[in-house]
């Protein structure tokens, strides 16, 4: 047959007699609150409030400001992929490792015309490319293996962490590379634009691009229709096997693209140092109100999600506590922020 | 009579030794809700999984509107015209109605945004209003994730949604085994507006008394067969028992 059937599209309808648009910032509102990003938001506003009258001094000051932030930009770039991929309902862990892979393989193409220090903007560029071709590949094999041959997330990206580590080792003898293009390290890296550091803005550009993609496109739809219930999103006529792939795909190009920033920014590869990236981008996620279990998240939650315990760290170490106290708060928020989800889970089952 | 809209013919399927249906034939005719009841094993799954595209028939054809089709897929049939709405209701929780109505279908914006996967939700929202108040579904809050819903307007979301695109046939299996009184009569009615407006529902269902209420027309299944069609005025439970048990011989009364 070849006469579709006309949905009901108001746009057809021309009598003009429809109810106004309900307010979007109303909706925006439920929103927030149905997300618990408003209480997390909350948490955020009374740790700076308490660390500030704490230590007016130090804590609330440009300089620290920026500290934490430009300590928190990598690790955002990769939380916004992963909430995609909690979203979804599956989970990466491999996203520390493809990081430090794409940084190893950005720094050694770098490397491979000679010393890099006094090199220019073409051969930055071709680190970034290969930086990002390196994370998608990760991403898009950890996509393939979820959709296609159905293995669970936890273990295909818990064996693409140990590949992508070993390669990366692999790749380098072990041994850090510590020579990159001076340039790439002080403008990118170090660089300001005004007051706010280049990683600040990229890291803000990455999150805000992504929180519109999730909740203004399809291809956002998608992402929640398929954690929410993949079996109604496949009878929908959603191909959800290519869907999983692109989102770890998504995933894993921002890891490749947050390994040649931690690359600018530390001006070393850094193989020892991202231990913990991949708990702190799923902690940062979590926190900032996206379900484990699927269909429900935002962008902005995961942005708060990753400062909690940036600031956490910063002022710890500023009212001069050890700064292990900040791993010890960091579990007890990750705990209360699933436990609420979960209250919040049963609350609406009926 | 007039012509059947969707008539299915000598529908055989076997699962391994099991014959699950042994030459069903079914029809479906314009501006009719058909029951299609049978006992626990009669077919009636199967044959609803053959006529909606979830599984393919060994044997047998299916006519729509006078031409032999194949329906290979459940998207297959949606592209046909026919829409199921399943027992375990096929919706995505967490999304809001009018996101469940459009899903996979979404109404993007006009221009070079919607080329890029943007999406007009305020045309979704407002064809969704329409949708609902067309079938006298009351959604208080459209823009609630449809987990915060009743049982029952969790299955008029789901109905909303294949009458939002069915404009052939609409298979409902079981649409009130999980709801209350109330939310029952509610789901029976928004059957009946369906009816109203053309498109032809088949309901399958247990419920005898409730089949009674609210079809036409009811075909009855056994051991994977057609044993009996009955104009549901003239039907009783007894005699429709009767029919699925095997009590009544060769062919039904009255069609």
């Amino acid at each position: 047959m070849t006469e579709d059937k006309v949905p009901p599209n108001p746009a057809d309808d021309t009598n003009g007699s429809q109810a106004p648009a309900e307010p979007s910032e109303g909706a925006l509102w439920r929103r927030l609150m149905r997300t618990n990003t408003a209480w997390i938001f909350l948490v955020l506003i009374l740790l700076v409030a308490f660390f500030s009258v704490l230590k007016p001094n130090n804590f609330p000051t440009e300089f620290n400001t920026r500290a934490i932030a430009t300590n928190a930009a990598v690790l955002l770039i990769i939380a916004v992929g992963e909430t995609f991929v909690i979203i979804t309902g599956g989970i990466d862990l491999s996203v520390g490792y493809v990081l430090l892979f794409s940084g190893v393989t950005a720094a050694q193409t770098m490397n491979a015309f000679g010393n890099p220090t006094d090199r220019g903007w073409d051969l930055i560029l071709l680190g970034l490319l290969v930086a990002l071709v390196s994370g998608l590949a990760w991403g898009t094999v950890n996509g393939v293996l979820v959709a296609k041959a159905k293995v669970p997330p936890l273990i295909v990206t818990l064996g693409t962490l140990g590949m992508a580590w070993g390669m990366a080792q692999i790749l380098s003898n072990g041994q850090d590379i510590r020579y990159i293009p001076s340039l790439l390290g002080s403008v990118v890296g170090a660089g300001k634009f005004y007051a706010v550091p280049w990683l600040v803005i990229i890291a803000a550009l990455v999150a805000a691009v992504g929180a519109i993609v999730l909740r203004m496109t399809r291809f956002g739809r998608y992402t929640f229709g398929v954690g929410s219930n993949e079996e109604a999103a496949r009878r929908a006529g959603i191909n959800v096997d290519r869907h999983l792939i692109k989102v770890y795909a998504l995933s894993g190009l921002l890891a490749g693209f947050g390994g040649f920033l931690a690359l600018a920014y530390f001006t070393t590869t850094t193989i020892s140092g991202h231990a913990n990236d991949n708990l702190n981008a799923i902690a940062a996620v979590v926190i900032g109100g996206t379900s484990l279990t699927g269909g429900i998240g935002t962008v902005v939650g995961t942005t708060i999600g990753v400062f909690i315990p940036a600031i956490l760290a910063s002022g710890f170490i500023i009212i001069g506590l050890q700064s292990f106290w900040q791993n010890v708060a960091v579990g007890a928020v990750l705990i209360a922020a699933v436990f609420i989800d979960q209250l919040r889970r049963r609350s609406r089952e009926r | 009579m007039a012509e059947p809209l969707l008539q299915a013919r000598g529908i055989v399927k076997h699962y391994g030794h099991v014959e699950a249906l042994r030459g069903a034939d079914f029809d479906v005719f314009p501006g009719e809700i058909v029951a299609l009841i049978g006992d626990n094993g009669a077919g009636k799954s199967t044959l609803v999984k053959i006529l909606s595209g979830s599984e393919q028939a060994d044997e047998g054809e299916i006519i729509l509107e006078g031409h032999d089709v194949q329906v290979s897929s459940p998207l297959e049939a949606q592209r046909l015209g026919i829409e199921t709405v399943y027992q375990d209701l096929a919706l995505a929780p967490d999304l809001d109605g009018a996101a469940n109505l459009y899903f996979g279908r979404e109404i993007v914006r006009r221009g070079p945004l919607g080329r890029l996967g943007f999406l007009d939700d305020e045309a979704m929202h407002a064809g969704a209003r329409k949708a609902f108040a067309d079938l006298g579904v009351d959604l208080q809050n459209a823009h609630s994730p449809v987990a915060n819903l009743s049982g029952g307007q969790r299955q008029s979301v789901a109905v909303a949604r294949s009458v939002a695109w069915a404009n052939k046939v609409i298979f409902l299996d079981e649409p009130t085994a999980a709801l209350g009184v109330v939310q029952t009569a509610r789901v029976l009615d928004v059957i009946r507006r369906i009816r109203d407006r053309g498109v032809p529902v088949v309901l399958i269902s247990h419920n005898m008394p409730q089949v009674l209420k609210v079809a036409d027309r009811i075909e009855v299944l056994r051991l994977g067969r057609r044993v009996a069609q009955f104009d549901a005025r003239g039907a009783t439970v007894e005699r429709l028992v009767a029919a699925m048990t095997g009590g009544l011989d060769g062919q039904g009364s009255a069609a």
